[in-house]
């Protein structure tokens, strides 16, 4: 199935729970080395994807390969080979910081030194702290120490960085560009659009369990950000126009005026305008 | 923010340059290092320490000071009894009641769930909790024994068949209880709510019908009945057998029935097993 040489590659991904239809029929394909992100709001089948291509859940339908394995029967050699970055785990208050990074260094034939992991992170000087001694921000970078330290080739990060002031989260932006530069492929779910913009070479937008659209966060929503909003004032006041050619609209605008068109602007659907539009369609 | 100022603080970096090797490492390896980082976290955690491992010694010293001093038998005070029933009910604290409520919690609090994520084997999970239980209880009896030796007259036992038969009522009661606790670890429906109650209220009423909390001859029969269906009333009377042998004519039957305390808490070994085996999940039912 490696033939494929793609990380991450699913097809007709289903999954119920009772008669509630969580994944209806997922498709996704992750190369190696991309840093692809699902994004969607709560409740439109994000974790439960992410955790059957972690292995932690069955599907009850589709084809799934992950690093060539199918997660449902994955060994501990694989589980070696990813990183799992958990969404909210809280666990061992009395070990500190160290002793838990080491301790999960442990599981693995070929961990990176805990003491660079702690200081990838920004908590070098909490290394010996207790871990009921962080603050929230600091749990939630001891959790990606945790999902990175087994030196994995695929890091799932369940929604990272929810909970963390700005700055942690451009420090935190930053340690995945750093990751991804060396070649670690990263599955990233959130419902933050400026994350997946800021971070991610794909986004995927899901939505009542079905992705809705694909591409480039540059490109999402393709005909929606194609369309430019040309906009100018005249005597009655502001004027508005949707066009696919926003360059010929200002010439011929141009031209009306005979030179400066009063109050010019011409803008594009932001990423975020494209994903309200896009979930917004279904309840 | 130099790797050279945080180099000091890695305690368990000699773990991490061993594991440095292309293949995994082995089920030992990681159990050993899951008992290490167990037996950290029981002994640093206040409340395992006092309600876990404290609270027999303290009823100890408050029933001896309340009761000891009375006569029952020849040569034989309540507060010998108190002393080979509180060890009983300190292996069942150490380890019923102690995993019950430390993996609820770890359950709840996505700890196994993270675990079952990374290639540490299941198998070196439950050796760790065994490492940890078993040290927890030795740490537990010997406190007791202390005591009994300081303030109650106890005489250790000089027979190498007395000891023999401390080791294996230890080590199946140990293996019993530890399996109850596994299990019962699922029973609560959350942890932090009532965690703690669940496991802890059937252990004890356990405790005042087995010959804990109450001098076992003074349990009404139909009470003993009942007791006698549960591991902890058999790890008793195999303790008193060891440290209180002269109460012999205190017991009911007269009669340290070893054999059948082998049998009773073999199967509870066999049923623990079966029970931990079909309810044993990595991760909370509230986690969908």
């Amino acid at each position: 199935m490696e033939a494929t040489g793609l990380a991450v590659r699913a097809r007709g991904l289903r999954k119920s729970y009772g008669r509630v239809e969580a994944v209806r029929g997922v498709d996704l394909e992750i190369p190696p080395g991309e840093v692809f992100a699902l994004l969607g709001p709560n409740g439109a089948g994000k974790t439960t994807t992410v955790e059957i291509l972690e292995g932690y859940r069955h599907r009850d339908g589709g084809e799934v390969s992950v690093l060539g394995t199918d997660p449902q029967h994955a060994d501990r050699a694989w589980r070696a080979r990813i990183g799992i970055v958990l969404q909210l785990a809280s666990d061992a208050p009395e070990l500190t910081v160290a002793e838990m990074i080491s301790h999960f260094a442990g599981f693995y034939p070929s961990p990176r030194p805990p003491a660079e992991v702690i200081d990838l992170v920004g908590l070098t000087d909490k290394a010996r702290s207790r871990i009921a001694a962080l603050s929230g921000g600091q749990q939630r970078r001891l959790d990606v120490a945790l999902g990175l330290i087994g030196r994995p080739e695929l890091l799932f990060l369940d929604e990272p960085t929810t909970g963390f002031d700005p700055e942690a989260r451009r420090a935190f932006w930053e340690v995945i560009r750093v990751l991804s530069g060396s070649g670690v492929t990263v599955l990233l779910t959130t419902h933050y659009l400026d994350e997946a913009a800021a971070l991610a070479d794909r986004v995927a937008v899901i939505s009542g369990g079905v992705i809705v659209a694909e591409g480039a966060p540059a490109d999402l929503g393709g005909q929606l950000t194609a369309e430019a909003v040309v906009s100018w004032q005249d005597h009655d006041g502001r004027q508005s126009q949707r066009t696919a050619e926003p360059t010929a609209m200002v010439a011929s605008l141009a031209t009306r005026y005979g030179g400066e068109v009063p109050g010019l602007t011409v803008t594009r659907p932001s990423l975020e305008d494209v994903y309200l539009e896009l979930i917004g369609g279904r309840p | 923010m130099t790797a050279s100022t945080s180099l000091p603080a890695s305690p368990g970096a000699p773990l991490a340059v061993g594991a440095a090797r292309p293949p995994l490492p082995s089920l030992w390896r990681v159990a050993l290092a899951r008992g290490r980082v167990e037996l950290k976290s029981f002994f640093r955690e206040r409340q395992s320490v006092v309600f876990i491992l404290a609270m027999p010694a303290i009823m100890l010293v408050l029933l001896g000071a309340i009761f000891g001093k009375e006569a029952n038998a020849p040569g034989v005070t309540i507060g010998d009894l108190y002393v080979a029933g509180l060890i009983g009910g300190g292996v069942m604290a150490t380890s019923y009641q102690n995993l019950g409520i430390s993996i609820a919690f770890e359950r709840e609090r996505f700890t196994l769930k993270r675990l079952r994520g990374t290639p540490m084997p299941a198998a070196a999970y439950f050796l760790g909790k065994i490492i940890q239980v078993i040290v927890a209880a030795i740490a537990e009896v010997a406190v007791l024994l202390v005591i009994g030796l300081l303030f109650y007259h106890l005489r250790l036992p000089t027979s190498v068949a007395a000891w023999w038969t401390f080791t294996w009522v230890f080590v199946l009661g140990v293996a019993a209880c530890s399996l109850l606790g596994i299990a019962a670890s699922s029973l609560p429906r959350s942890a932090a709510r009532n965690g703690v109650a669940v496991v802890t209220l059937p252990f004890v009423v356990l405790q005042f019908i087995s010959g804990v909390y109450v001098p076992f001859f003074l349990v009404p029969p139909w009470l003993r009945d009942i007791a006698s269906v549960f591991p902890l009333e058999w790890m008793c009377l195999g303790m008193r057998s060891v440290f209180v042998p002269r109460a012999v004519t205190l017991e009911p039957g007269h009669s340290w029935q070893h054999g059948q305390t082998a049998v009773v808490l073999a199967a509870w070994v066999v049923a623990g097993l079966v029970l931990c085996l079909t309810t044993f999940r990595w991760r909370s039912p509230r986690d969908s």
